[in-house]
């Protein structure tokens, strides 16, 4: 069976469009939502193991001053995550803070992980993750190059700044924070969602190959995305299997890592059907439409 | 043939069976002893709890001496950390001006950071408990011999502190100049010369390592560069052991989940690729054990989705299989060429991966290159297992005679309709 992918190239692209551009509005609207990773800051998370009021704990903060958010999360909702910015004199506000919810809950000190970014580190964080991003996107499209042809390459590399792209989309409409976990999520994928582009590739390759003179461009490309349809989807499943048993039984960091994780993979799945095969076509298709 | 690959077959899955109890369980015979390997997994600080310091030193951007700054202040942390008691802590530079510290499984995480965050205090002291010159003025501080081939530690002091030094050892010749680091004496060195152009020698080293030794302490005191902590990340025990039993059992649950769907969607070769799987996982636990690996929660994210791509390799087979079958080639042809079309696409698709995770590993940190390091070690482990083991195993069950199309996922009469 072959279904036709490349004459709808066009819908496909709107589609993805809108996500981006919608996430694009809100962080132009709003911002991200970035963590202490980024701006500097404190991440202070409690295990205080029994029903608790956060608004307890948010007297706590405004007794003493300090602007921060808490967020009731774990297991019954008995754990807490307190996020500040960061402040001249952090270490006095933490101290004092953490003193205060010893007391308050009768805590030791093994029940509180504390996250502390001064705004030095972030900056480099930044700069790290968009270099890495970057050097990741050049010696994928160098490889491909080499072992296929340019315009795959360049088709391929597309495919996954559209994934990047739609992840980023995706955290700012869901205001998710922007933190390492995040930046090491979008690399993951890149490693990943290249690895589905290129076994419909691989295909395109084979099958250029034997009908290269009889069939069209997008006649390839829809047969070899048609070929490899159910291996595209049986992997993501998988993957998406593990994912989600992290998502739904590991702890808040867990949670945080594989949420935009589960969005790429999505992504990921989609740009290698839906937009790298049919790009290609239609941009080789345009070169060889006179030897048919 | 048939009997021989039937035990082939039988004494695989038993070696497997037998592996994984060893790695699991651990075994004795006589006097050997093997521990059960997943305990020789070194867990990092999120898993076991502890303290993370980045601290950043006030260097000034193409500062000459900044190395030195930096390995001097090092010296000084080791110092206390020993002090403290704190053997397993790890001490090391990141970038031109930054110090990681990590230390395990500690009690107290912030008192810890807030001791080495103390600038260090070198003094020396003298006879009437007055401070003479502080670290601040010592210039250098070496080990070197002098005549008779005598270890001893040469110093010299900046012009102030010279001053001082000559009007102090002008008044207690004779006696006794405690040189004193965090309050721990270090030396006791007597006074025998007035030492006026600021450069002078302690005598009486045992042996060159403790001249050195000491020459390093002094210098470390004298170090003129101030840290500050950069980040601060605490662990409580608990937190982390939590953060370990959720991942390992959200681990089993996906795992467990692949199998059954593999098991579902391919059939014969799905028991296959489970059975690959194992191997995988045994492999993967081996590497990370003889590799020294350190397991952090970003690591054991990386495992669980490493697991999700390792059988791409084997689905990648399997559906070129089921697709050479649909054609109406044989079994043993299908499977054939089935392995040696896939080839070609696994490798592409896994050195891409493995660029992405080199690039992670070099330009990333910490939690990331955890990440990385465990995608690096999974790739080669799944592209191996898939290649070799599900290859071989699937040619011995096919010269089991097993050829019912309907155990290898395709209907049967599916080649004729060419569906």
């Amino acid at each position: 069976m072959v279904f036709d992918f490349v004459s709808k190239y066009k819908i496909f692209l709107i589609i993805s469009l809108i996500v981006i551009i919608a996430g694009l509005t809100v962080i132009f609207l709003q911002g991200l939502n970035l963590g202490v990773d980024f701006i500097g800051g404190s991440l202070i998370y409690i295990n205080i193991g029994e029903q608790y009021s956060a608004d307890d704990i948010r007297s706590i903060l405004s007794s003493q001053g300090i602007d921060a958010t808490v967020v009731q999360v774990g297991e019954n909702k008995q754990d807490a995550m307190i996020r500040m910015r960061h402040m001249e004199n952090q270490e006095e506000v933490q101290k004092k803070l953490i003193a205060a919810l010893k007391k308050k809950y009768n805590l030791a000190d093994e029940k509180f992980s504390v996250d502390t970014v001064g705004p030095t580190v972030g900056k480099d964080l930044t700069l790290n993750a968009l270099k890495s991003t970057i050097i990741a996107w050049i010696c994928i499209l160098i490889y491909i190059w080499f072992r296929f042809e340019l315009k795959s390459g360049v088709t391929a590399v597309v495919a996954l700044i559209h994934d990047v792209l739609v992840m980023v989309a995706v955290a700012a409409l869901l205001r998710t924070q922007i933190n390492s976990s995040f930046v090491a999520a979008v690399l993951t994928i890149i490693g990943y969602s290249i690895n589905n582009t290129i076994v419909i590739f691989d295909r395109i390759r084979e099958n250029v190959k034997r009908f290269g003179r009889k069939l069209s461009r997008a006649e390839i490309a829809n047969t070899s995305i048609s070929q490899t349809l159910s291996r595209s989807i049986n992997t993501s499943l998988t993957t998406l299997f593990t994912l989600l048993a992290l998502y739904v039984f590991g702890v808040e960091s867990i949670k945080e890592f594989t949420l935009p994780i589960i969005v790429g993979i999505l992504a990921g799945a989609y740009s290698s059907i839906f937009i790298a095969g049919p790009l290609w076509a239609v941009w080789t298709g345009k070169n060889t439409a006179t030897a048919r | 043939m048939k009997k021989k690959s039937g035990i082939k077959l039988l004494l695989i899955i038993a070696c497997i069976a037998v592996l994984c109890y060893i790695a699991l369980n651990g075994f004795e015979i006589g006097v050997y002893r093997v521990v059960p390997i997943v305990n020789e997994i070194k867990q990092g600080l999120d898993l076991r709890g502890g303290l993370y310091v980045v601290y950043e030193a006030e260097i000034e951007p193409g500062d000459a001496d900044g190395e030195n700054k930096i390995s001097g202040a090092i010296r000084v942390m080791r110092n206390r950390l020993d002090k403290a008691n704190q053997h397993e802590a790890t001490i090391a530079p990141q970038g031109t001006n930054r110090i990681v510290v990590e230390i395990p499984g500690v009690e107290n995480p912030q008192e810890l950071a807030d001791i080495l965050a103390e600038p260090a205090v070198l003094e020396f002291i003298g006879p009437e408990d007055d401070i003479i010159i502080t670290g601040k003025d010592v210039k250098t501080a070496k080990p070197a011999y002098i005549t008779g081939q005598k270890p001893v530690v040469q110093f010299e002091l900046h012009s102030e502190g010279a001053q001082k030094f000559a009007e102090a050892t002008e008044k207690y010749k004779d006696q006794i100049i405690k040189i004193v680091l965090d309050g721990n004496p270090i030396s006791e060195p007597r006074v025998n010369d007035v030492i006026a152009t600021g450069e002078g020698v302690i005598e009486g080293m045992a042996s060159i390592e403790e001249a050195t030794r000491l020459a390093n302490l002094i210098e470390s005191g004298a170090l003129p560069v101030e840290l500050k902590q950069a980040a601060v990340r605490t662990i409580g025990a608990t937190l982390g052991a939590d953060a370990l039993e959720k991942g390992l059992f959200a681990g089993m649950i996906g795992i467990g989940m692949v199998f059954l769907f593999m098991l579902f969607i391919y059939r014969l070769p799905g028991l296959i690729a489970d059975l690959a799987l194992i191997v995988y996982a045994l492999l993967v636990v081996v590497a990370i054990v003889v590799l020294g690996v350190t397991m952090t929660l970003p690591g054991i994210a990386g495992i669980v989705l490493s697991i999700g791509m390792a059988v791409d390799a084997n689905v990648i087979i399997f559906e070129r299989i089921k697709e050479e079958l649909r054609t109406g080639k044989s079994l043993r042809s299908s499977v054939d060429s089935g392995f040696s079309k896939a080839f070609s696409a696994i490798l592409d698709g896994n050195l891409t991966t493995i660029i992405a995770a080199l690039v992670l590993l070099f330009f990333g940190t910490g939690p990331i290159q955890g990440f990385a390091i465990s995608l690096l070690i999974g790739i080669p482990a799944s592209m191996l297992t898939a290649i070799t083991f599900t290859k071989y195993v699937l040619r011995l069950i096919v010269d089991l005679g097993i050829n019912n199309l309907k155990l290898y996922g395709v209907r049967e009469g599916a080649a004729e309709n060419g569906i």
